[in-house]
């Protein structure tokens, strides 16, 4: 289910590294728990963004969710898809239901990131 | 049990139903020292015939009804057809507030429904909001809402903006970290092209130009969007008499991206400032931002026709500091008197009325720039206001006017020191030529 090359956050983000390219979006056990995801905020190209700091905002029928950044670095591009058929967050939420794609400020954030079975532990503890 | 009386019965029923035996007893916790041992120093209560001919006496006091005035500046006379008053005033329409739940507001809804779609083609825009409180705020939240949309710092505010807009403008920008820069008008009474073209660049958030202007002109708002646009920039448009969207091209047409504005006109008393109708309508692309309640028709589980408030997430109930404002209401009573006055005038009417607001203007304008002393300040076309720039203290002819039993046009001193000569008139339907006519004579007596 969670792809192993990712890195996630306990607030439901992943984060694939490309060289200096992160790509980031969030988890399935997000968009399952919003339920259909009826438009997103995305940020401008060329914002920069810190650790935690808020990328933009998830709208489902159910509520408004914020979503942060794993990792620092500026806005290269915001998954334009979304405006038209954001349920793509539903449908892909680990491929192109994608989010943002940062230029990378440090690496050493990905440290501090979950790896993809230390994610899996963190949700069981959530579901119990 | 009747909430009008309080007789001994009543206060004896509803002591005994909350369990205690007299008055005393009820604020016998309080401490004896600070209970008032006599009586609140009121008057003797009045009998209804009494209470009548008091308020009478009082409203007599008013000296404006025996005035002709020539007083606009945001706040205009118009005619309001009876039906709207009569309309108006059914409890149905007058206690209703704002309509959380539709299964008991379907007609509330469907005027708000209503009188979006008649703000969206008055303004050529594609969505409107449910109402704001008035024009000032409309403009404060459309500056706002375009440093939400692009983030830029900077605002240009056209000097030919309603003063009382521009200050609260400044007041709801004050700790946001949104610079205002004021573009200069020219001799034509709008703004100036070149000013602003030195003030226009990357960090430009939106221009906002008022349409007729505070000194009546019509803005040349397809030049600025376009520069704006060549920028950027966002271009909102303020339109503070909104009869003159009657008869002048919507501002959508030419591309605005937001229109906010004052909506009394529309069958509003002037009543001494209050309570009237700001408006706000965007484009489709911006609609997240908008602030403020959004009505929209939806179909209900039988598939029948219904309304309900919608997009409520851009709102402070639900997303509390991240809302788009902190306005959780609207002028629902307003925006119904407005949809009744615009639905009674139709398209046809509401462009005879607007067209009769110019030609009266247009008359008046012609008969007072005769009268030696007086000319017209700019040289733009204007939609039912004008700026006169006399040869005497612009005081002195206000009293002179006054003692002939006219209140003729703002002084302009106050809120434009370098138009300290000037004076802005308003004329609508309401004035007959007649009256335009004796406010030139009573000028020529005075300016003598």
């Amino acid at each position: 289910m969670y792809p192993n090359h990712f890195r996630y956050t306990k607030d439901h983000e992943w984060v694939e590294v490309k060289g200096d390219i992160a790509t980031i979006g969030i988890t399935d056990y997000a968009q399952n728990h919003l339920g259909d995801v009826v438009y997103v905020e995305l940020p401008a190209p060329g914002k920069h963004l810190d650790v935690h700091q808020t990328i933009g905002s998830i709208e489902s029928v159910k509520a408004v969710s914020e979503v942060f950044s794993p990792v620092s670095g500026e806005v290269l591009e915001a998954n334009g898809d979304l405006n038209g058929s954001p349920e793509v967050v539903n449908q892909d939420p680990h491929g192109k239901g994608w989010i943002i794609r940062l230029k990378m400020g440090n690496k050493g954030d990905l440290e501090k990131l979950l790896s993809a079975a230390d994610y899996e532990k963190y949700l069981e503890g959530l579901e119990a | 049990m009747s909430y009008i009386a309080l007789s001994d019965q009543d206060k004896k029923e509803m002591l005994a139903r909350i369990g205690v035996s007299s008055v005393d007893e009820l604020f016998g916790c309080l401490p004896d020292e600070i209970k008032l041992k006599r009586k609140l120093n009121l008057r003797e209560a009045l009998t209804e015939p009494e209470l009548l001919r008091r308020f009478e006496e009082l409203s007599a006091k008013n000296s404006y009804v025996d005035h002709l005035s020539f007083l606009g500046a945001g706040i205009y006379r118009h005619f309001i057809p009876t039906v709207v008053d009569s309309l108006s005033s059914r409890g149905e329409f007058l206690t209703p507030y704002t309509p959380y739940q539709p299964e008991i507001s379907q007609g509330t809804l469907q005027v708000i429904f209503e009188y979006q779609t008649l703000i969206c083609q008055l303004t050529g825009m594609d969505v409107s909001n449910a109402s704001l409180y008035d024009g000032a705020m409309a403009a404060a939240e459309a500056v706002l809402m375009a440093n939400r949309l692009n983030g830029r710092p900077k605002v240009l505010v056209a000097r030919s903006l309603h003063p009382q807009y521009r200050e609260t403008i400044r007041t709801y920008v004050k700790n946001l970290g949104v610079r205002i820069e004021e573009i200069a008008f020219g001799d034509c009474g709008g703004i100036q092209t070149e000013d602003l073209l030195k003030h226009l660049d990357k960090n430009t958030s939106a221009v906002l130009v008022q349409s007729p202007n505070f000194f009546g002109a019509v803005e040349e708002l397809k030049k600025f969007c376009d520069l704006a646009h060549q920028h950027q920039a966002l271009f909102i448009v303020a339109v503070a008499e909104a009869a003159s969207l009657g008869v002048l091209e919507a501002p959508g047409q030419i591309g605005a991206d937001i229109v906010c504005g004052e909506a009394q006109s529309f069958g509003l008393a002037p009543s001494f400032g209050g309570p009237h109708l700001g408006f706000m309508a965007c484009k489709k692309e911006h609609l997240r931002q908008l602030p403020g309640r959004i009505g929209g028709q939806t179909k209900d589980v039988d598939g029948r026709r219904g309304f309900v408030l919608t997009l409520s997430t851009r709102e402070q109930h639900i997303r509390r500091e991240k809302a788009t404002s902190n306005i959780c209401t609207n002028q629902a009573w307003c925006a119904l008197r407005a949809t009744m006055f615009l639905e009674t005038l139709g398209q046809d009417g509401l462009r005879e009325w607007a067209v009769q607001n110019i030609q009266k203007a247009d008359y008046a304008l012609g008969r007072l720039t005769a009268v030696t002393g007086i000319k017209a300040r700019f040289t733009g076309p204007v939609f039912n206001e004008f700026v006169l720039e006399f040869s005497r203290d612009v005081q002195a002819v206000e009293a002179g006017l006054r003692a002939k039993g006219i209140v003729g046009g703002l002084g302009l001193k106050g809120f434009y020191p370098e138009l300290a000569p000037c004076a802005l008139f308003c004329v609508t339907e309401v004035h007959t030529k007649a009256e335009i006519d004796r406010l030139a004579v009573a000028l020529e007596e005075v300016l003598r």
